[in-house]
């Protein structure tokens, strides 16, 4: 349990997926304009990471890793179907998309009408797919800790848009020299928390 | 050569152009930015990024280009995923068996350029609804721009973060003797988005037209 909690803690902060990797970035710049839609945004990216990453860990564990289909036969120990991860996580992620606009749809229209137009973006931001590479790279024991990961780097994502759309509201009254207007003063001020986030990587969990 | 003339029309031309400056794949277009930003800290591995991305984008452009009748609409971005994984997929292959020392140092991130927006961008603008050799110059002019970036910001953040380039050490020991030392926070993944801030300025200062007004 304390392990679950530590890469919870560890995914939010200091493996945070904007400032640590930039993973996701292209949304994360293009809708922090208000801090309104940048929410619904950020839960979307939560709920979709939060589903998307334990079953992709199943289907790395069960299907695509080295000697992992022995559960079917055991003559299947050699098989090594590792080079299809790339496509069958980006599969898995977008028809996963689709599926949970779906039921979102079915059983609460309210979050449905202010998560609507953003959950299609999802399927192609990076950072969802980043999140099943990395749990591949990092090879967690169980599903339970790629879960942790998983929500965990979701709220990190979460964090980091509600807060450069706060600030991107306030600057709009402040004086920014005429060429660093819009994308150039958001691209520092990303680096400028990025920096404040690093702070955290000195502490051992 | 004459009867070849009309393939580098002006117009076409201008496709290759056009990314390299005013219409920046990363500055003006903001696509892409995220592989952009995370492989830049040495000058080896962008290079290498940029010729991935260059492979995957013009093949996936001329392949969707070629498929733009066929594809229904509604299943267009699926499609688009497929070509673009399987091409990753070779990309990722060929790195592992000739450089593996780069393909490990981009980790994870020769898998994301799935979703490199750039790609998916591009392929929805202009290679659906263009013939694929414009589809092909608007690829290889936009995998340009993206490389231009990559390659100036790796070359400052290598130069000031560990005194070499492409490896070799090229701020002279000399200089470490007088107390000359390395920016280590250039190193660090923050630095990257202010040198992009830093050339946006840049750029935006030459340009007036780029400028945004709030």
């Amino acid at each position: 349990m304390e392990n679950l909690v530590n890469i919870f803690v560890k995914s939010i902060f200091i493996d945070n997926m904007i400032f640590a990797y930039f993973l996701g970035m292209c949304s994360y710049l293009a809708v922090s304009k208000t801090v309104k839609t940048s929410t619904g945004l950020g839960i979307a990216v939560i709920f979709v990471l939060g589903f998307t990453v334990p079953i992709n860990f199943l289907i790395e564990n069960y299907i695509l890793q080295e000697g992992a289909l022995t559960w079917l036969s055991p003559q299947l120990a050699d098989v090594d179907l590792s080079f299809l991860s790339f496509i069958m996580f980006i599969a898995v992620i977008a028809s996963m998309v689709q599926l949970v606009e779906m039921v979102i749809e079915k059983f609460s229209p309210t979050l449905y009408s202010s998560l609507g137009i953003f959950l299609p973006l999802i399927a192609v931001n990076c950072a969802i797919l980043g999140g099943a590479l990395f749990m591949q790279e990092r090879e967690y024991a169980n599903i339970a800790e790629a879960t942790s990961f998983a929500l965990g780097s979701g709220v990190g994502w979460f964090l980091a848009i509600v807060g450069i759309a706060a600030i991107r509201e306030k600057i709009r009254y402040s004086n920014v020299p005429a060429p660093l207007r819009g994308l150039g003063i958001t691209f520092i001020i990303t680096g400028l928390m990025g920096i404040a986030f690093m702070s955290f990587m000195g502490i051992k969990l | 050569m004459s009867e070849r003339e009309p393939l580098f029309s002006a117009k076409n031309l201008k496709l290759i152009r056009e990314p390299l400056g005013p219409s920046n794949p990363i500055t003006v277009q903001v696509l892409g930015i995220c592989s952009a930003l995370a492989i830049t800290v040495q000058l080896k591995p962008a290079i290498v990024m940029t010729l991935s991305v260059m492979a995957v984008m013009t093949v996936s452009s001329v392949v969707i280009s070629l498929l733009r009748k066929m594809i229904p609409p509604r299943i267009r971005i699926i499609v688009q995923l497929v070509v673009i994984a399987s091409m990753v997929i070779l990309v990722d292959e060929v790195l592992q068996a000739f450089a593996y020392e780069v393909s490990k140092q981009l980790s994870v991130f020769v898998g994301l350029i799935i979703t490199n927006c750039i790609i998916m961008g591009r392929l929805e603008a202009f290679a659906l609804a263009n013939k694929p050799w414009p589809s092909f110059m608007d690829a290889l002019g936009n995998a340009f721009g993206y490389g231009l970036i990559l390659i100036i910001v790796s070359f400052f953040r290598e130069l000031l973060g560990s005194g070499t380039l492409m490896g070799y050490q090229v701020v002279p020991n000399s200089f470490y003797e007088f107390g000359y030392a390395n920016n280590g926070l250039m190193v660090l993944p923050p630095m990257a988005l202010i040198v992009v801030g830093v050339i946006i300025w840049v750029q935006r200062s030459k340009n007036k037209d780029l400028v945004e007004q709030n």
